[in-house]
């Protein structure tokens, strides 16, 4: 097949191109300007070259060191989460009914969750946790357990990541259940003839058949960890001292809490390269997965 | 090994069947002969599959029981009735070698892994799969997958009966043909119950011994090819069978004559037992009614003439009525107007649908 050589073409990405200059690549610009510069206020800037970065990347340095924590204290949250998360999605998609009126009632109840505005979720889970007024705090520390989000940072962690999984597991359990609601029938029927065990039908067939909506499932849950920001912000504000202060909350109090535009925009440019560089991971896995498949069929 | 025995056997897919409509399967008695090559022929939404998925379990009849010899088998799980069963889409296991896919039913049941391996490369061989065992399953053509599928079932050293679910409908038409002559090589060199489901009337005509047509949730009729072809028991496997299908007209009959429209069409048995309130008909294949120049036969006017390839067959009026008929090869009609000459051997009478025996008075009138 010739390509046909038309540059027209060009004529008509052209408004697609301004919209994008002006909507991502120019902010993104300033913050690249501001990452090499230093200020002092009244809209006075010093070159300060590749000074942020450096300092941001060095451990030993106090802007460093407070990076590096934030970094693997974001890692970890996300981690635990996608542990979590991932095989409760799961579960929850193989017990849903597949046929019937409870099909209805079940994806309406599990999409409820996913419906409410961030900082709503924040401020359920500040109110149901408080050892005073809330629900569950109150009913577990009548329990006997000493429970205080506000105080005790693994409290503080326990209680953002069962509001992440309060939240969030109905995606994973929708998207594997698309994926479950895609296999055939006759999958099941071949299964049972053939005297595979409930294990063996989950090893050799359900899972295969969800790997994709897996991977969807995967990437969608690591970048918004990785990101989070509203709900911790709104029910632990980062603390119990900087217990859960994650990347971007960290960012938002350089940026406009200490008002350090130099090092907050150095700290978002390697942040924003983090995300890319782990959504490329997995976008290469991804095409790969799929391109081997096509290159042993063909 | 087994005789499988259908008795009294229905099935409805709503919980509280009243009438008959609501039953998708009416009620059948039938025996499959141990080793026999069945087929189960019937159009579209007939009941084939569920009469194919209550054999293997995947359904529980609503009446009737199943027996495998004189066991009855109809509580038993699928997993428990020594049966195999080859479904409309090939299903393999995608992340298993063909290998591991033929290994897993006999894997499940824990035979020992020497005993596995062995059975594994014996069915390979015989299904010609042996150069194909080492890669995965998933990437290999329909025609194999479907071979894969079938290797499960018959890896299974106690396997009594294998049930085909129109196996060969993804298969590439050149590849039909040289799977349908494996399934033949296979059930001639085991002596497996073979049971394949149908709506194509030559799969079904080639590949089996013996044909239960379908109709409407009840079997109409269960016969050799030659016996659909020459006798059908009800006009509908006289239409389904053939092509084109049988000729079925309207008709009055009076002794040993059939009256169509304004024809006196004579035959060879006399039927008294006709009450006046059924809806007669007269069935004659195309096969059986031959177009002659105008002359001595039934006189008819010719609408159009088809080659279709090993023959020609005449689209012709009778009273008013259509039908086809047959051309020679050695006849050439000029003009509109032609004769119909029916083998009387091969005329047949059906009431409310149903083959009407007839007394022969042949020697009689002889």
């Amino acid at each position: 097949m010739t390509k046909i050589v038309n540059n027209r073409a060009w004529f008509f990405v052209l408004p697609v191109f301004a919209t994008v200059a002006f909507s991502a690549i120019l902010p993104l610009m300033t913050v690249v300007n501001y990452s090499v510069q230093d200020t002092f206020g009244n809209n006075q800037f010093f070159w300060n070259g590749i000074g942020w970065f450096q300092e941001l990347l060095d451990p030993s340095s106090q802007l460093g060191e407070q990076f590096l924590s934030s970094l693997l204290r974001t890692l970890l949250f996300s981690f635990i989460i996608l542990m979590i998360e991932i095989p409760l999605g799961i579960a929850v998609a193989l017990a849903m009914p597949r046929e019937g009126w409870t099909v209805a009632l079940c994806l309406v109840l599990m999409a409820l969750p996913l419906l409410i505005p961030w900082n709503v979720v924040g401020t359920i889970w500040q109110v149901f946790a408080r050892g005073d007024i809330g629900l569950l705090g109150w009913i577990v520390n009548r329990l006997g357990i000493d429970y205080n989000y506000t105080g005790d940072a693994l409290d503080a962690w326990i209680t953002i990541i069962v509001m992440d999984v309060w939240h969030w597991t109905s995606l994973v359990a929708l998207l594997c259940y698309a994926g479950l609601k895609s296999i055939p029938d006759a999958y099941y029927q071949a299964a049972r003839i053939d005297g595979a065990s409930r294990w063996a039908v989950f090893r050799t067939i359900q899972l295969p058949k969800m790997r994709r909506v897996l991977l969807i499932a995967v990437l969608l849950r690591f970048m918004d960890s990785f990101m989070i920001y509203t709900e911790p912000f709104v029910l632990t504000g980062g603390g119990p001292g900087n217990a859960t202060t994650f990347l971007s909350i960290d960012l938002v109090k350089l940026a406009l809490g200490q008002f350090d535009l130099g090092k907050a925009a150095a700290m978002s440019l390697v942040y924003n390269l983090i995300i890319l560089a782990v959504c490329w991971v997995f976008y290469t896995v991804m095409t790969n997965v799929d391109a081997e498949r096509e290159r042993v069929e063909a | 090994m087994a005789r499988i025995t259908l008795d009294h056997l229905a099935h409805a897919y709503n919980a509280d069947p009243r009438t008959a409509e609501d039953y998708a399967l009416k009620e059948i008695n039938h025996v499959w002969s141990q080793g026999g090559a069945y087929a189960l022929l019937g159009p579209s939404g007939c009941g084939k599959t569920t009469l194919l998925n209550i054999i293997s379990g995947l359904v529980r009849p609503t009446r009737g029981r199943v027996r495998f010899d004189d066991v009855d088998v109809t509580d038993l799980a699928t997993e428990a009735r020594n049966i195999a069963q080859v479904f409309q889409f090939p299903v393999v296991y995608d992340t298993m070698t063909v290998r591991e896919n033929l290994a897993f039913p006999l894997k499940n049941r824990h035979v020992p892994r020497d005993r596995t391996a062995q059975r594994v490369e014996e069915i390979a061989r015989l299904l010609d799969l042996t150069r194909v065992l080492d890669r995965k399953a998933s990437n290999l053509t329909a025609d194999m997958k479907q071979k894969i599928s079938l290797g499960r079932g018959l890896v299974r050293p106690d396997v009594a009966a294998i049930l085909f679910d129109e196996p060969l409908t993804v298969i590439d038409p050149h590849l039909k043909w040289q799977l349908r002559s494996t399934l033949k090589e296979i059930h001639r060199a085991l002596d497996i119950t073979m049971i394949y489901v149908t709506h194509d009337q030559t799969e079904a005509l080639t590949f089996a011994d013996k044909v239960v047509v379908m109709h409407d949730g009840a079997v109409v009729q269960t016969g050799t090819p030659d016996e659909l072809f020459e006798r059908p028991a009800h006009t509908f496997v006289g239409h389904f069978i053939g092509s084109p299908g049988m000729n079925i007209l309207p008709c009055r009959v009076e002794g040993a004559m059939a009256i169509v429209g304004t024809t006196m069409i004579p035959l060879h048995r006399a039927y008294r037992t006709l009450s006046g309130g059924e809806r007669i008909e007269l069935g004659i294949r195309p096969e059986f009614a031959l177009l002659q120049p105008k002359g001595a036969g039934l006189p008819v006017q010719i609408r159009r003439i088809d080659d279709i390839g090993r023959a020609r067959i005449a689209r012709v009026e009778m009273s008013g009525r259509p039908l086809a008929a047959s051309v020679p090869n050695d006849i050439s009609i000029e003009g509109n107007e032609a004769s119909l000459v029916l083998d009387p051997n091969h005329v047949h009478i059906y009431a409310n649908g149903h083959l009407v025996a007839g007394e022969d008075n042949r020697g009689r009138s002889a």
